[in-house]
Formats: C-alpha cells, structure tokens, sequence
C-alpha cells in the first residue's frame, strides 16, 4: 500500500532551495488531514548537515541520498536514483519546484514510472477519491486545468512562490535515513561540463518577491539602470517585457511572459509596459501589480491595483528614493 | 544525420480563450500556428541538415486540422511528415503521446530528436522529455546552444540563474528554448514545395500500439477561467507626491514592502 507525501528537495553548496521549504510547508497541512507521512527527499553529496536544515519545516522523515554521481544535477543520475527509491518505499505523491531542475527532472521520471504528472500547479488539495488534486494555469494562465491522477504514485511540479512558508519549527526531530544511490551506467550518458551562474547579488526572477519590469517604454538598454538601483533598494529581481528583449536591449532569459519566465512574485511593478495578453499571461498571478505608464489608456491599468500616469524616467527615482526612506 | 522534430499545433498567443457548453476549451474560431517553441526545433534541425546532410521528419499527433501546421514546417524546409491521428487519442495524456511517438520515432532513421522546451497551450513541458525516457535515449531541456561532432553533441541549457555545458551522446532529444537560433519564414518556393511532400497519416494500429496500451494515467481535467482582476487605484497627483503615496501604500495597505 502506497504510503506519504514526497517532496524532491533542491539543494546547492549546502543551501536548500526556497520553493523546496514550500513545498514541506504546504503539503504538512495535506499530510496532517490525509494522515500521511511527509518526507523530504534529498539527492545530492556532502549533504549529511541539510537534513537539519529541512526538519524545521514539517517533514517527518528525511532521505539523504548521497553519492558523488549526484553532486550536481544530472536528468540521467537523478532519474535512475529515484526511480529505484520510489518504486521500493511507493509514495502516494511526490512532489518537486517547477525549477529548471524540476521541469526537467519530473517528465523523466514520471515516464520511467509509467504514471501522470501535473506541471507548474498553483494550487494543490486533499482529494477524497484521488488522494491530490492540482490546480494549472495553461494557455500563459488564461485558464486553469483541474487534475488528478489514475495512477499511483502521482508527480507534480509546483510553481515557486504559490505557498507561503511555514513559521519554522525548531523542536521538530523527523527520522532521519540514508539510502545508498542505484544509478545505471545507461543514465550516464551526458556529462556536465560546466555550470555558470551569472553574477548577481538580486534574487532568481521565478523565486523572487518582487520584481521591477520594463518594456518599451525604457527606450534603450541604457535606462535599465534605474530599475536596478530601485531593485537594489527593494531586493528585486529585474524583469523585462517582450518587446525590451527583442529590441535587443536586455537579455532573453529576464523576458516575463507567455514566451518567457512565468512568476508569481508579492510585488510587480511594471514600468513602461503597455500589458499585452502575453506579457500579463507571465506575471498575472502576481499578488500586487503596480503599473506605470504615461499612457492613462495602456491595458497594464486594467489589472494593476495600483497606477501612476506619468514618466517612468521621473517617477522610478522618486520611487527609489521613497523606498529608501522605508527601509 | 537524420532528425526527427516534434511539432504541435497551438492557439495563436494573441488567442481570447473561452469555454464552450460542455465546459472544454472553446477552439472554433482561433486561430491555430505551430507552437512557438517548435519554430526554434525546426530551424535548428535545418541547420543541421544544411551542414551534414540527411532528412528532416516531422512528427505530430492530432486531427486534420493539424495538417496546416506540418505544411508550414514542410514549407520551412523539412522533408517529409507523420500524423498520427487516431479517435483512440481523445482523452490522451502527456504519457500516452510520448509512447505513441516513441513507438513511431523508433521506426524513422533518427540521430537527434528536436522539440519545443513547452507547448504554448497546455504549458506541461513534459511530452519530449517523456520520449526521450520513452526510447531510453539521453535528453537535454531548454538548449541555447547545439553543436554536432561525430556522435556527440555539446550543449548550453538554461538553468535558473545561469547556463549548463553538457556533452551528451547521440542520439537523444533536446528541446529548444527561445534564443537558440531565429526561425525562418517560409519562402515562396518552400510553400509550393511543400504542398508535394509526403505527410503519412498513421493510425495507432499503423504505429504498433493498441487502443487499451494508452489509457490515460492522468484523469480528464475540468477547466475554468480565471476571475478577471479589477484595476484597483490610480494615483493622482504631481510625480513627487504620486511616488510619496505609492511607497506609502504598498507598506501600509498592500503590506508589500
């Protein structure tokens, strides 16, 4: 009989990912009314001291799987450890961040367990008869799909930034378990031959609280600097509209939008972006929008529940410098 | 060097999405293009069919209307097409097509299997990713870069906050993220080729699979479309004082900063 909520913990040079804390956060509750165990798996190496990172956020149990084949993430590695893993202790769900590790990661093996998967949900219940039910924007969150599965166990990745943290708990003592990694030398086919993460002291855009866009209203690539140092004030991610990223002015991947990165950060200020439905379909799941635009007609006033008419050019400084008097 | 690509059909992006009486996804009317994502697969397969050689093979699952979809990838420059269609594939899953296609792609001559990093439409991100497990060949998400040496390729995927170098070996699936190369239009003279070009149309039969082999793992989803958001305040006032009470909000009322 299949038992437990899974969650599939992300972890780099021992810090653990933040949508992986939510992830813990949420299905606690779940875990609770189902009267299910909640464990946290973590794949990885060197990572004996995560497990006491995890434990404040509700799991029961903790799997470390350490192996220097898991040091960093590989889709053929992960896949063939966790195959293993799932198929002997069958967990009812197993749940992961829709990160690019999580995108990445749960299509593989949900295939190689021959079950379903839900993708990018934003919303995830107890259901009577089909254990969890999952709520997915699709078609860039013009609509939402309501899934559950025919087939145990059930994967999922879930949208960072859809759950709340919960309050940790430092008296929590879950059981902790190592289990050693079975990985196929069929699964070791690609090689990575180097990681390179840019530089930036500014959060991860698809994990940040808030973000400062811009779009055609910067006018050139020159002028994003004054949503840097807004979002420097703030701890901000910079993001970008459609349009800014084909006028070449800033880079694709801070592009917002049904081509681009979906979020769903507290705060989105957009600056200079007029609201198409693609961009809107990126970051309409924001909790508040504010809109700046000098014109009152753009369609971003019809969502945003804040708005200024005006410059951009005059209005972000003023606004940088209010926010420093916050801080 | 043989390349399969994946192709789906989608909804224009500009497309209004609506339900119709049975509470399913309203398509009469939009527009439909090949998805986004598939544009950049199709170019880079041509790319490397102009530098090695071989044959470019669509692949797609749907019914007729699809047809104009592959015609576009044909007019691009692509050799031949497969549909498979199939009143089996109602209620098919993102399982269920990855073993379809697996079982099709297995039977064409194949080196590297090109896909979309996601569909504009369902947005799951999971079929080409499923193939690839599906054929057990190594895959490669969201690329940026594809470069080809004998059997093996060398690979910049996007990760967050940054790329990965990945050396992989041939064959095995990659999908395109935007920004790995421009998609080109059609020409004139592609858009008349292709109109002679093969497109197979294969039942599930045809392709190996039984009508019982494809039961969906993932229930029929139940849809709704979502509360529209209100404009909320719009803030008077000279620019000065409009930035004054915007912070001011967004701390005392919105609870944000």
């Amino acid at each position: 009989m299949a038992k437990g909520i899974w969650i599939i913990v992300e972890q780099s040079k021992s810090e653990i990912r933040k949508v992986s804390l939510e992830l813990l956060s949420c299905a606690r509750a779940i875990a609770d009314a189902a009267g299910e165990p909640l464990v946290a798996v973590i794949p990885g190496h060197g990572i004996a001291d995560l497990a006491a990172k995890v434990a404040p956020y509700g799991a029961d149990k903790v799997i470390l799987i350490d192996d220097e084949k898991l040091a960093g993430y590989t889709t053929g590695a992960y896949t063939s450890a966790l195959n293993k893993l799932i198929r002997k202790e069958e967990p009812r769900a197993v749940l992961i961040g829709n990160t690019a590790v999580g995108k990445d990661l749960a299509p593989r093996l949900a295939q190689r367990l021959g079950v379903g998967m839900a993708s990018d949900c934003t919303g995830m219940e107890a259901d009577d008869t089909n254990f969890l039910s999952f709520k997915r924007p699709i078609y860039g969150g013009k609509a939402f799909a309501e899934v559950a599965a025919n087939a145990v166990p059930v994967l999922a990745t879930i949208r960072p930034n859809t759950f709340p943290l919960a309050e940790p708990d430092a008296s929590r003592k879950p059981e902790v378990v190592n289990e050693t990694a079975d990985i196929d030398a069929a699964d070791l086919k690609a090689i990575v031959k180097d990681v390179a993460i840019a530089v930036s002291a500014r959060p991860e855009l698809i994990e940040a609280d808030i973000i400062i866009s811009g779009g055609r209203g910067m006018k050139g690539p020159e002028n994003y600097k004054i949503l840097e140092d807004c979002a420097d004030v703030i701890g901000a991610a910079v993001g970008a509209s459609r349009a800014a990223v084909d006028a070449g002015w800033i880079e694709q991947k801070f592009q917002v939008g049904q081509t681009g990165k979906t979020v769903s950060p507290t705060l989105y200020i957009a600056c200079g972006i007029s609201g198409a439905i693609q961009h809107l379909a990126g970051m309409g799941s924001s909790k508040v929008i504010v809109a700046i635009n000098k014109d009152p007609e753009a369609n971003i006033f019809t969502l945003a529940d804040y708005g200024i008419v005006g410059d951009l050019f005059e209005i972000v400084p003023l606004l940088t410098e209010e926010f420093k008097k916050l801080a | 060097m043989n390349i399969v690509v994946t192709v789906k059909q989608t909804f224009d992006t500009e497309a209004k999405i609506v339900l119709d009486g049975k509470g399913s996804i309203d398509g009469s009317g939009v527009n439909l293009v090949i998805n986004p994502y598939d544009e950049f697969a199709i170019e880079e397969a041509l790319k490397l069919k102009e530098k090695f050689g071989g044959d470019v093979t669509v692949v797609s699952v749907g019914g007729e209307r699809v047809t104009e979809a592959i015609r576009t990838a044909l007019a691009m420059g692509c050799d031949k097409a497969v549909r498979i269609d199939d009143p089996a594939l109602a209620n098919a899953d993102e399982w269920a097509v990855a073993e379809i296609l697996a079982k099709a792609v297995s039977k064409l001559p194949c080196d590297i299997i090109l896909s979309g990093r996601i569909a504009v439409d369902d947005g799951s991100s999971q079929v080409a990713v499923r193939l690839a497990d599906a054929l057990g060949v190594p895959s490669v998400s969201s690329i940026l870069k594809l470069d080809i040496e004998g059997d093996a390729a060398t690979v910049t995927r996007e990760i967050d906050g940054g790329t990965e170098l990945i050396e992989v070996k041939l064959p095995a699936v990659f999908t395109a993220q935007k920004g790995l190369n421009e998609p080109r239009l059609p020409s004139m003279k592609g858009i008349m080729g292709a109109k002679k070009k093969e497109i197979a149309v294969l039942s599930l039969a045809d392709v190996g699979v039984g009508a019982g082999d494809v039961t969906a793992k993932m229930g029929v989803p139940k849809f709704s479309l979502p509360s529209p958001r209100k404009g909320g305040k719009v803030i008077p006032g000279e620019a000065p004082d409009a930035a004054r009470e915007l912070a001011k909000l967004l701390r005392e009322e919105a609870k944000v900063i």
